[in-house]
């Protein structure tokens, strides 16, 4: 079934070779950093962690939400999600591989990576985030493996894939809760010390995954026959709709305890990101940048006329991607940083080789990505599913 | 420890103590602030305990300089959070570092909210004017802190920084020994400890 990644048209090979260009690029830039330390990224004694620990939290969602096209579907039998599943899957095996990734390229002493292994700290979160994240990988691989394997062999996947079907339902909320509590479980960070940053996470989780999976569906609609169908794609847009509507009301939430309570270090972080603090205000024009798609991308969500018609929606989501995509990698990362814990602001901006490495880990997510959708649309067009 | 500031501040210009440790330790020191290294070291007043400093503090409190350092705490977040134990807690209270197996995750660095600890972003070997060959150096790519001069403690000897000052103002004995010289000081003066309420219980007791 592998070689099926193999053969493919001129467009195909180009864009393998573009993504493989982006690696390149990616790699050349860790080649430095490797060499000269994290010194060269925007980081810094006050905002220790950065872009990469951003795209990692960001990732971990994009993972989980797999289990919107899964849960429907196995658990409410729900069939128009059946030719999306696959695609979830694939998508979460992506996600989790660059979350992987960003993780190690933030590692000051990288080949160290074993000792989480070999010393099992019980009382660190990161100890579970490690299981439940290479956990899921596996799960997924297995899933995602078994289903398209059975469908080139024109069976039915094997009866003991089915409970780890099941199980991938609730693995996929404790990856993104376990990831949630990396943050809220610490003392003194008070714009993470929030209760509900496993449900705010879990929220953004779910209309973020789910805009990209429209996106890449509605690209593979463009190059090839798959169709998800109509149905299915409508569906999808509404479990966008109301878990971006969740997302932001839990954001508002936190507004309302911060500002309201007038606690300084609750409020500082917010003000910091929204109108700047002590004269420091790199990250407002981010924030406000995330808050106005949101508000465009609600308009466009809320009345079905919009959110039916495929064009809009597909604005909508590339929309809901981008503000959630600064809203919790930026702003959620750097702000929990600002004040610092001596009430100093200091600011961080990636730097370019940061950004290369990022865009090379995000292409290497991309070039599995392809290829598995490659082999999952080849044989769905051999079997005459599509 | 209890760190007597009325004495710090009758001698603003002294960083004896600070000298003392930067030299034992083979501290660098990296002019870039975003990657400075510091284990003990001088903030003001408000940013040393930004919970405690107020508008209408006395004349003399706004503006000085305190000596903060990592605080030893009785309940290190650092400690809880660290995923390979690189970080620990001695039987006797110190909060440890083995920095030949840390990773540089840095989620004790999020996690301490005092800012005692440091990442290593660029080689510090660079910016060690004088190395003390008695004390390793360190790599990039590792967090280090002030280890309470654990290599002293274990010889029966004083933390480098209280043996420096030349006024007595740090003194460090047995918190678990109610009949330690600084149980005594405890008791007989009123002490502050930076951000309590977070329950990590610091060890480094101020008398202002
Ligand atoms: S002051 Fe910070 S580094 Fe030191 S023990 Fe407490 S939490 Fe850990």
């Amino acid at each position: 079934m592998l070689e099926k990644a193999l053969v493919g048209s001129k467009k195909y090979y180009l864009w393998l070779g573009f993504l493989g260009v982006l690696i390149l690029v990616g790699f050349c830039c860790y080649i430095k950093q490797f060499f000269f330390g994290l010194g060269i990224t925007g980081m810094s004694r006050s905002v220790s962690w950065g872009f990469y620990v951003a795209q990692f939290t960001y990732l971990v969602g994009i993972a989980a939400s797999a289990v919107m096209v899964v849960l429907p579907y196995y658990l409410h039998n729900y069939k128009e999600f059946g030719k999306m599943t696959i695609l979830g899957e694939f998508l979460a095996i992506a996600a989790v591989t660059m979350c992987i990734l960003f993780i190690l390229v933030d590692l000051g002493q990288v080949h160290r990576v074993m000792n989480v292994l070999l010393h099992p700290t019980p009382h660190s979160v990161m100890f579970y985030d490690m299981i439940v994240l290479s956990g899921y990988l596996m799960i997924n691989i297995i899933c995602g493996w078994s289903a398209l394997h059975a469908e080139y062999k024109g069976s039915k996947p094997p009866a003991w894939v089915k409970p780890f079907v099941y199980l991938s339902i609730p693995w996929a909320f404790s990856i993104h809760t376990v990831t949630a509590f990396l943050y809220s479980g610490m003392p003194g960070r008070d714009f993470w010390l929030t209760a509900i940053m496993a449900p705010r996470f879990l929220a953004s989780a779910f209309c973020a995954g789910p805009s990209l999976l429209l996106l890449l569906t509605f690209i593979l609609k463009g190059f090839t026959r798959f169709d998800p169908g109509d149905k299915a794609i409508k569906t999808l847009a509404k479990i966008i709709t109301y878990a971006f509507l969740a997302n932001i009301f839990f954001f508002l939430c936190e507004v309302f305890t911060a500002l309201y309570s007038h606690i300084p270090a609750h409020r500082y972080p917010l003000e910091y990101l929204f109108v700047g603090l002590h004269g420091h205000g790199k990250l407002v024009p981010w924030i406000w940048t995330s808050w106005i798609c949101a508000a465009v991308a609600v308009v466009l969500l809320v009345p079905p006329k919009t959110r039916n018609n495929f064009g809009t929606l597909a604005v909508a989501c590339i929309l809901v991607i981008l503000s959630t995509w600064i809203d919790k990698g930026m702003g959620l990362i750097v702000g929990g940083f600002v004040p610092d814990p001596l009430d100093h602001v200091m600011e961080y901006m990636p730097t370019l080789p940061e950004i290369g490495i990022t865009i090379g880990v995000y292409a290497i997510g991309f070039l599995i990505l392809s290829l598995l959708y490659k082999i999952a649309i080849t044989v769905k067009e051999q079997r005459g599913l599509i | 420890m209890v760190i007597d500031t009325r004495i710090c501040r009758q001698h603003p210009e002294c960083n004896k103590c600070i000298e003392a440790c930067d030299h034992e330790h083979n501290v660098p020191h990296i002019p870039d602030k975003k990657h400075e290294i510091k284990w003990i070291w001088k903030e003001e007043f408000e940013n040393a305990f930004p919970d405690t400093a107020q508008e209408y503090s006395i004349e003399h409190l706004k503006g000085t300089e305190f000596l903060v350092l990592c605080n030893h705490c009785e309940n290190p977040p650092c400690v809880r959070v660290c995923p390979t134990q690189a970080t620990f807690k001695r039987p006797d209270g110190i909060v440890m570092m083995d920095m030949h197996r840390c990773i540089g995750c840095r989620f004790c660095m999020a996690a301490c909210p005092f800012g005692a600890r440091n990442f290593n972003w660029i080689n510090p070997r660079a910016y060690i004017k004088d190395p003390n060959p008695e004390y390793p150096t360190r790599m990039r790519g590792v967090v280090e802190k002030c280890i309470f001069c654990n290599e002293r403690i274990d010889q029966g000897k004083l933390p480098v920084c209280a043996e420096a000052c030349p006024y007595g103002a740090i003194v460090v004995g047995d918190l678990a020994d109610p009949n330690s010289k600084i149980n005594q000081i405890l008791r007989e003066n009123f002490t502050i400890r930076r951000k309590t309420h977070l329950g990590t219980g610091p060890s480094v007791f101020y008398i202002v």
